[in-house]
């Protein structure tokens, strides 16, 4: 047993927390931010991974996030405020006689103050077969893994729950090709939160996505043998599923609590400041049990975490006195809002708002002339209004006529939003899920000098969970910077789409997503068949998702790549023979002088990227062309391509009298290796024999300068109209490396820059450092990349003309029509 | 004076390729003939108004030609420029009759009169 000795005794308090989840996190940040030196701080999770957000494991589901973007707290966060971080290890006994907890890998550790931070258990109905493969739930990281597992190989799944969770597993699976059902006990979807008539207009949503929705299904079975096949209705009906959700509630995890004797009702029971019935252990979160509420969003736990951190830092505070709370469903393109009791009846009235044509349905309940309640479907724009209304206890009788139409109705102004959001009172809450008030993030932007979505995100948290309040803080940043304010917008790739280049690239992998048409539907682009700009981008971007699968869609490139030559001035082509490393010989150059003169090309020309370029080929002669320079043994130099054009090298070692490595035999072999690859842009690369870089390899996307020793490999260099010099990327030694080095570069330039960026901008946007990390310190993440641009090459490198030359590929590009009949 | 066409015809649509283009040369031109995703047949002169660009080797989108040398955007339907640019595209008169494209041409375009 790993013991932690009590001797090495800190002047700091001595804090355990158990549970690494979002409430547990919060209140560390909280006492951090109130006394950063009081506590000597250690935290157990039993999840392997650091702090994230859980709220987005739906969108991390359907693709629209991945990991990293959802990650709270980072390793370094832990490492800079001096936390120990057991991840992976949970907490299984507390002693609370000897103050200490006991971790299942054995460690012990003594605390002074204890936090259960532990969350809530996804409720598993015990129904036959729910041990099956291919049962899951819906609450980590884990569980989507299990998910994304099953969705990748396609066919049905069933959702059983169609509350919150539910709907959100069953858009993600959905949009990751499952053909999905929900099963919902209650007469309509997410009645906790709807009425009947905004569950009916959800569902009906939800059918239009190709979601199947059966109410009132009460699940008798699932069945299968090892994995499951299918479930069993009550009604007799079967739904067939490789995969099943539950999604039908949580319970607080109070087990480790309970067994240790604090007192354990529904959730653990805690005080106005979060103690538990043992006066040194703290609970927050789901797993609190306080005023005989529990709860399963954040914005009361993040309330909770306030004030336990005033409370331990030793602050006046008037404690948690419960929270209000309202709802919102994250799916893309769903706007879906509740807050309060809409149930009516008894002494209430309601206003009722329905827009058909806009799919549009709003109510209000009010009671002694306040909101009691609200549910919006399809226009949740005022949601964060009424909710402040009813918080506030606000009497609304002067607004009642025009309630339904909004604070900027009521406001007087002509729904302009920044009127509205300069019109709101300091107090108003603005962040639901983080409770923060457009007060202290108007006087946040003033103090602190924020200009930014992210400054005011990093400052004040506000927008920092769910999003749904992005618009509003924009709005906010918009009306109190006045004309200063620049929104940080996506740059769609063109006019076509809402979408960004890394968005696309991102969704194209989440969705499996493998053809045009598939990616112009499913994520609406607003033309039949794209254009100039989006076209060849989407096509890379397929190329480069799925090497030796996609086929490769020539209507949509370039009529230089169409046609493997470069247009000229007078719509003439340029045909440029590929010579390895520059080199060429008799053979070569009596062929090439032989098909100028067979086809009278006018200009015959060395290029900067040491080739041989023949000038004025018309576009019929093409395919000749190309046929007497293969029959030399010449292949396509790929010189109108945004692939690898030419390796430069100097004589190196093998003539010149300075070379200290073979400059030539290195650039023959890298240019073999790399031919044929389709990137974001066009991509040169040079070999030098030594420091005196005859070959210019400082200007290269990827450049080689020999030492004494080995290599000196430079990365990001291009001539052009803003000529840039390359950075170092690394050293290194043998030509094995060199190559893996170089494989591993092209790779992570194809799979991360945008298409048509070169490596100069794509490395000044992301960092000469990111580039190190992901391939020079990551040694197995650059054998990874090499690995996958070595596959990816397996198909690409055949040459372009000899398949037009010769198999006829592409023939009426390069023959024009002819009159059959004139009339 | 409007010439009266002469019309040709130059084969099915299948030999024009989806969100592409072929050419006709003429006596005293080159025609730009497109096909767009949704099946259309349009004629322009193969000529971008510009710098003499051959738009039949553009990208087809929409109803739309983008001249390949310094993307030009031509509607194929009225020959005009989109967007910021201005400038025209000579349109050809062209139609579909059984599956078969038609060019109406000139009398200078079919060789039936000489410049003059
Ligand atoms: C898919 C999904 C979508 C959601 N969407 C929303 C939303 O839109 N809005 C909203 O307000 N809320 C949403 N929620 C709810 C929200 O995520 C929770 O309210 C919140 O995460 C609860 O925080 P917590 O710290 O109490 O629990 P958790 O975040 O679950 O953290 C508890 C942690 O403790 C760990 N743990 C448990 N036992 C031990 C042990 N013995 N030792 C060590 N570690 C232990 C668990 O592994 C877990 O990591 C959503 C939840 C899910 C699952
Ligand atoms: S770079 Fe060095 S090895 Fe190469 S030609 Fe120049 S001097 Fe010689
Ligand atoms: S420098 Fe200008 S003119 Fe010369 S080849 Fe390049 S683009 Fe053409
Ligand atoms: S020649 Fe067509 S755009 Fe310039």
């Amino acid at each position: 047993m790993n013991h932690v000795p009590a001797n090495i005794k800190s002047a700091k308090t001595r804090i355990v927390v158990i549970g690494n989840g979002m409430a547990g996190m919060r209140t560390v940040e909280e006492i951090l931010s109130r006394a950063p030196d009081k506590y000597d701080i250690t935290v157990f999770g039993a999840e392997p991974r650091v702090n994230y957000n859980r709220i987005m494991l739906s969108p991390l589901l359907s693709g629209e996030k991945d990991f990293d973007e959802i990650v709270i707290n980072t390793a370094e966060w832990y490492t800079e405020n001096n936390i120990h971080l057991y991840s992976g290890d949970p907490v299984i006994m507390i002693d609370r006689d000897r103050k200490c907890v006991i971790s299942r890998s054995g460690t012990k550790t003594e605390y002074d103050q204890l936090l259960l931070a532990t969350g809530s258990d996804p409720i598993i109905i015990p129904i036959p077969g729910h041990k099956l493969d291919g049962v899951v739930t819906f609450r980590d990281v884990d569980d989507v893994d299990t998910m994304l597992g099953a969705a990748a190989k396609g066919g049905p799944a069933v959702v059983i729950g169609g509350g919150l969770l539910g709907l959100e597993a069953a858009v993600g699976l959905q949009s990751r090709g499952m053909d999905v059902t929900v099963l919902h006990l209650a007469g309509h979807v997410m009645e906790r939160q709807l009425d009947p008539s905004a569950g009916y207009l959800l569902a009906q949503e939800l059918e239009r996505r190709g979601i199947t929705v059966i109410t009132e299904a009460d699940t008798a079975e699932i069945v299968g043998s090892e994995n499951v096949t299918g479930v069993h209705l009550k009604d007799g009906r079967m739904i067939p599923a490789d995969l099943v959700v539950m999604a039908v509630g949580i319970r607080p995890n109070g087990r480790l609590a309970a067994d240790a004797g604090i007192a354990v009702e529904r959730g653990i029971v805690v005080d106005d400041v979060m103690t538990t019935s043992d006066p040194d252990i703290f609970a927050v979160g789901e797993c609190v049990q306080h005023r005989g509420q529990c709860y399963g969003l954040v914005a009361p736990l993040f309330e909770m975490a306030k004030s336990c951190a005033d409370h331990l830092a030793e602050i006046e505070t008037d404690g948690y006195t419960g929270s209000v709370t309202s709802t919102k469903l994250k799916v893309t393109g769903v706007d879906v809002f509740s807050a309060g009791d809409f149930s009516g009846g008894g002494e209430t009235e309601e206003i009722v708002f329905r827009d058909a044509g806009r799919g549009v349905y709003k109510r209000i309940v009010l009671e002694d002339g306040k909101i009691k309640g609200a549910v919006l479907y399809g226009d949740t724009s005022d949601g964060a209004w009424y909710f402040q209304l009813m918080k506030d206890g606000e009497d609304v009788t002067e607004l009642r006529d025009t309630l339904a139409f909004g604070q900027a109705f009521a406001g007087g102004s002509a729904g302009n939003p920044l009127d509205a959001v300069a019109a709101l009172p300091d107090d108003a809450e603005i962040c639901g899920c983080n409770g923060v008030c457009k007060g202290s993030i108007v006087s946040a932007i003033n103090e602190k000098g924020l200009t930014t979505l992210d400054e005011v995100k990093g400052h004040t948290k506000a927008s920092a969970s769910c999003g749904s309040c992005v618009g509003l803080v924009e709005n906010l940043l918009a009306a109190t910077l006045g004309g200063d304010y620049q929104a940080a917008t996506v740059k769609p790739i063109c006019t076509c789409t809402e979408h960004d280049h890394d968005s696309v690239r991102r969704l194209i992998i989440a969705k499996g997503m493998k053809s045009m048409p598939e990616i112009m539907q499913e994520l609406e682009w607003k033309s039949a068949d794209g254009c100039h700009v989006c076209r060849p981008a989407l096509n890379y971007y397929l190329l480069a998702a799925w090497p030796n699968e996609y086929v490769d869609h020539g209507a949509s490139r370039f009529i230089n790549e169409r046609v493997h030559a470069n247009i000229q001035k007078d719509g003439t082509y340029s045909v440029v023979p590929r010579m390895w490393g520059g080199l060429t010989n008799p053979r070569e150059l009596r062929a090439i002088a032989d098909v100028a003169d067979k086809f009278e090309i006018p200009t015959v020309k060395v290029t900067g990227g040491q080739r041989i370029d023949l000038l004025g080929v018309k576009k019929e002669d093409l395919p000749g062309v190309w046929a007497d320079l293969n029959a030399a043994g010449m292949v396509s130099g790929h010189a109108y391509g945004k692939s690898l054009r030419t390796v430069k090298t100097c004589v190196g070692q093998e003539w010149c009298r300075f070379g200290t490595q073979m400059s030539m035999s290195m650039g023959v072999e890298l240019e073999k290796m790399t031919w044929g690859s389709w990137m974001p842009h066009k991509f040169k690369m040079a070999v030098s024999g030594c420091p005196r870089n005859c070959a210019e390899a400082t200007i290269k996307d990827f450049g080689l300068v020999a030492t004494d020793g080995g290599w000196d490999l430079h990365v990001g260099g291009n001539g052009g109209i803003h000529v840039k010099a390359t950075e170092l990327l690394c050293k290194v030694t043998t030509d094995e490396e060199v190559r893996e080095y170089c494989g591993a570069f092209i790779q992570l330039y194809r799979e991360e820059a945008r298409y048509l960026e070169r490596t100069a901008p794509w490395i000044e946007r992301v960092g000469l450092k990111h580039v190190q990390e992901r391939m020079v310190d990551d040694e197995a993440n650059r054998k990874a990349l090499f690995e996958r641009f070595m596959i990816s090459q397996k198909n690409a490198q055949k040459d372009p003309w000899a398949e037009r030359a010769s198999e006829g590929v592409d023939a009426h590009e390069f023959k024009p029509l002819s009159m059959v009949a004139a009339e | 004076m409007t010439d009266m066409l002469n019309w040709v015809n130059i084969g099915p649509v299948s030999t024009i390729p989806q969100q592409g283009a072929r050419t006709l040369q003429t006596e005293t031109d080159r025609i730009a003939i497109f096909r767009t995703l949704d099946d259309q047949v349009y004629a322009l002169l193969d000529r971008c108004p510009h710098k003499q660009g051959p738009l039949a080797q553009g990208i087809v989108h929409g109803h739309f030609v983008t001249c390949p040398l310094h993307n030009m955007v031509f509607s194929l339907e009225t020959g005009e420029a989109q967007g910021p640019d201005d400038g025209c595209a000579a349109k050809v008169e062209c139609q579909v009759v059984d599956g078969t494209v038609r060019i109406g041409l000139t009398e200078l375009q079919a060789g039936l009169r000489h410049a003059g």
